[in-house]
C-alpha cells in the first residue's frame, strides 16, 4: 500500500530514460472452442522508456490492443518475459499496477448523471487513502489532470452532455488522475473530428514531455501516426516488423506489404515526409 | 453514516459537496425521527406524543420522570411498537441499501435485493418450516418450534435466503461470466426453487394462508428476539457496503476499466452481491419478502441527488428506514393488511410520477 510522491522533487530527473516496460519474446494466444487456442501475439519485444511516446501500427486484429492489455497487466502472457519498472509483470498486485499505468480503453460508457469531476476523481480510487472524503493530493491531482487534459473548463458537466470531443478529454483526465508513469491509449482518436484528433495528440505529446510519462498509443491513421510520435512500431501477425524513426518504419515497400495497400511518399511544405494511399480517382 | 456528511469541501473535483450532503442526510435522519415518533404514538390504542416521548426517554435513556401514563401504555410502546418500528426501520434501511447495492453490481436498473434467489431460496425455507408437521409427522415439531430460541421459520429463511445466493454465485464464478451470467443464473436457480415454493403450497393444505401470509411480507411477528438475532448481521454488512463506495461507483464504469483502476471485477462483484445478500436474507428472515422499497427507493435517492454511492448508500438506508416505518404505520391503521400491498399502492404512482418529471436516466450509460 506504498503511494510513490511521483511529483516529488527529483523524482522527475530520477525517471529519465528508466526503463518502464520491457518485453522479449512475449506470446499470447486466446482460447478457441474444443481446445484449440488462437496465436494473436508470437514473440514481441519490445522496450519502452520513460518520457518516451510511441505509436503502435498494425492491421486489425494483428494484436495491437492484445499487446496493450499485456503491457497493462490485465492479461497474462503464454510465455516470453514482461518486465513492468523494475518488477516481472507476475510481481505486481492489480491494485499497485494501478498506481502506475493508466489506460485509455477504445471505448467507454460514462454512468449517467455524474458530473465530470466526480468521473476524473474515479481516477484516484488506487490511490485512495481517506474512507470517505478525498485526501489534499486527491484533489491537487484531479484538478491538475483536468488543467493537463485541457477539460477543467468541463469539470461540472454532466457526462451526458458531452460531445465526443470532450468526451475524450474527460476520459484522459480520468487516467491522468490516475498519476501513471505509463500510459496506454487504445485508438484515442476514433471517432474524433480532425481539429480534435490534432489537439488531443498535442496533449499527449506534452505530457510525455513534460511529465516524462511513457505513452504507448494504438493509431489507425498511419500520417497522424508519423507525425504525432517521434517512434513508431509496427505490428503484423503477432510480431513487430519495424520499430524506429516513422521515416524507417513507413517505408512504401513495408506499408504496401504489410497493408496490401500502394502508397507514395510525398514531401510537404515543411519538408516532411507523408504518405498518401494509392487511390485511382473514378474515372 | 454520518462520517459521510464530514466530506472536505466542494472544489473543482466531484462529489456532493458538504451542503447537499448535510440536507440529504440531515433531511433523512429527521424524516426518520418524526417517523419513528408518529408510528409509535399511533395505533390501534393512541398513545400521546408526550407519553409515548416520556417512556422513552425514560425507559431507554433513564431520564427520571413522573409516571403519568398507564401500564399498559407502556407496555404497548416498549413491547410491541418500538420493537415492530425498529423492525420496519431495519428491513426497509437493509432492504433499500441492498437494492442499491444490486442495482449498481449488476448494472440493471430492475434489480432488486432479490434478484439473485434471496427471495425465492427464504421463501423455501420459510415455508418448509411451516410445514415441518406435514413434512415430518413423525417429529412432532411445529413452525413454533424454536432453535437456539429463533423460530424455525427464521432459521430456515435466512439458511434458504443465502444458500440460493451462494449457489447461485458458485455457479456464476464456475462460468467465469459476467453480471449478465449472474442474473441468468439467479433467475434460473430461482425458477427451481420457486417449483419448489408453488409444490409445498399445492401440498400445504391448511397451511396456506400462513405461508401466503408470510410471502406477502409482514412485520406482525416483530418481537426483540428476531431484531436481536437481525441487527448485527444487517449493520455488519451495510457498513461493509457503505466503505466499500468507490468500488461500487468504479463497477459503474465497466469491467475493464474497474480492473484497470486495480478492482477485480469477478471478485468485487461476488463479495457486494454476497454482504448484500446477507443484510437481504437477515430482514428477509424476520419479515417476510416485502417488495417494492428495495427496487424503489434508490431510484427515488438517485432520480432526487444522483448516483454517487458516498451519498446514494447512506441516503437509502435513512429514507428506506423512514418509509417502511411510516407504510407498516398505514398497514396497521388499515386493519393490518399486509406492509407490502401498503408500499407497492402508495409507492409505485409516486415513482411513476418522479419518471416522468425526471429527464435524469434512472441507471445506465449516457
Amino acid at each position: 500500500m506504498t503511494v510513490e510522491p511521483l511529483e516529488a522533487a527529483g523524482a522527475i530527473e530520477a525517471t529519465v530514460a528508466a526503463p518502464v516496460a520491457g518485453a522479449t519474446g512475449l506470446t499470447f494466444s486466446y482460447p478457441l472452442p474444443a481446445g484449440r487456442r488462437r496465436e494473436v501475439l508470437r514473440g514481441v519485444d519490445l522496450a519502452i522508456a520513460a518520457g518516451e511516446l510511441l505509436a503502435l501500427i498494425g492491421t486489425n486484429g494483428s494484436g495491437k490492443t492484445t499487446l496493450l492489455r499485456l503491457l497493462a497487466g490485465t492479461l497474462r502472457a503464454d510465455a516470453g518475459g514482461l518486465q513492468l519498472f523494475d518488477r516481472p509483470a507476475s510481481g505486481w498486485s492489480r491494485m499497485e499496477l494501478a498506481r502506475r499505468i493508466a489506460v485509455l480503453p477504445q471505448s467507454l460508457e460514462l454512468p449517467s448523471g455524474f458530473r465530470v469531476g466526480e468521473l476524473v476523481t474515479m481516477g484516484r480510487l488506487p490511490h485512495s487513502r481517506s474512507l470517505f472524503g478525498a485526501t489534499r493530493e486527491d484533489e491537487e491531482a484531479v484538478e491538475r489532470a483536468l488543467r493537463d487534459a485541457a477539460a477543467d473548463d468541463l469539470a461540472s458537466r454532466y457526462a451526458e452532455e458531452l460531445s465526443g470531443g470532450e468526451r475524450q478529454r474527460v476520459l484522459v483526465a480520468m487516467a491522468l488522475a490516475q498519476e501513471p508513469r505509463l500510459l496506454l491509449l487504445d485508438e484515442p482518436t476514433l471517432h474524433l473530428d480532425l481539429a480534435h484528433q490534432v489537439s488531443l495528440l498535442d496533449t499527449i505529446r506534452r505530457l510525455s514531455r513534460e511529465r516524462r510519462i511513457a505513452v504507448v498509443a494504438v493509431l489507425h491513421d498511419l500520417t497522424l501516426a508519423a507525425v504525432a510520435a517521434p517512434r513508431v512500431a509496427l505490428l503484423d501477425a503477432g510480431r513487430i516488423v519495424a520499430d524506429g524513426h516513422p521515416d524507417e518504419v513507413l517505408t512504401q515497400q513495408l506499408v504496401h506489404r504489410v497493408f496490401g495497400v500502394a502508397v507514395e511518399a510525398l514531401r510537404d511544405s515543411a519538408g516532411h515526409r507523408r504518405l498518401v494511399p494509392v487511390i485511382r480517382p473514378m474515372a | 453514516m454520518r462520517a459521510a456528511a464530514a466530506v472536505t469541501p466542494r472544489t473543482l473535483v466531484g462529489g456532493p459537496s458538504l451542503t447537499k450532503a448535510s440536507l440529504v442526510l440531515g433531511g433523512g435522519l429527521l424524516l426518520l425521527l418524526v417517523a419513528g415518533t408518529v408510528a409509535l404514538a399511533l395505533g390501534s390504542v393512541g398513545v400521546g406524543l408526550g407519553d409515548t416521548a416520556a417512556i422513552l426517554g425514560h425507559r431507554l435513556l433513564g431520564v427520571p420522570a413522573q409516571v403519568t401514563w398507564s401500564a399498559p401504555a407502556e407496555q404497548i410502546i416498549m413491547e410491541v411498537r418500538l420493537p415492530r418500528v425498529l423492525t420496519a426501520m431495519l428491513v426497509g434501511g437493509g432492504l433499500s441499501v441492498a437494492g442499491a447495492t444490486f442495482q449498481a453490481v449488476l448494472r440493471n436498473p430492475l434489480a432488486d435485493p432479490y434478484i439473485i434467489g434471496t427471495a425465492s431460496g427464504a421463501s423455501l425455507g420459510a415455508i418448509a418450516a411451516l410445514m415441518l408437521p406435514v413434512l415430518l409427522p413423525g417429529l412432532a415439531v411445529g413452525a413454533a418450534s424454536s432453535w437456539l430460541g429463533v423460530g424455525a421459520v427464521q432459521v430456515l429463511a435466512f439458511g434458504g435466503g443465502l444458500g440460493a445466493v451462494l449457489l447461485v454465485s458458485a455457479i456464476a464464478r464456475a462460468a467465469r461470466g459476467g453480471a449478465v451470467t449472474l442474473l441468468l443464473t439467479g433467475y434460473a436457480v430461482s425458477s427451481v426453487l420457486a417449483a419448489g415454493v408453488a409444490l409445498l403450497m399445492y401440498l400445504s393444505g391448511n397451511h396456506l394462508g400462513a405461508i401466503f401470509a408470510w410471502l406477502m411480507g409482514s412485520l406482525d411477528g416483530a418481537g426483540w428476539r428476531n431484531l436481536g438475532l437481525a441487527i448485527p448481521l444487517v449493520i455488519v454488512s451495510l457498513l461493509l457496503l457503505l466503505a466499500r463506495w468507490r468500488r461500487l461507483n468504479v463497477l459503474l464504469l465497466g469491467e475493464a476499466q474497474a480492473s484497470h483502476l486495480g478492482v477485480d471485477p469477478h471478485r468485487e462483484r461476488l463479495l457486494l452481491t454476497g454482504l448484500a445478500s446477507l443484510a437481504t436474507s437477515a430482514v428477509v428472515a424476520i419479515s417476510g419478502t416485502i417488495g417494492f422499497v428495495g427496487l424503489v427507493v434508490p431510484h427515488l435517492l438517485r432520480l432526487a441527488m444522483g448516483p454517487d454511492h458516498r451519498l446514494l448508500l447512506p441516503a437509502s438506508l435513512l429514507f428506506g428506514a423512514a418509509l417502511l416505518a411510516l407504510a407498516d404505520l398505514g398497514a396497521r391503521l388499515a386493519g393490518g393488511i399486509p406492509v407490502g400491498i401498503i408500499t407497492a399502492l402508495i409507492g409505485a404512482p409516486f415513482f411513476i410520477g418522479l419518471l416522468v418529471r425526471s429527464r435524469r436516466v434512472v441507471v445506465g450509460n449516457s
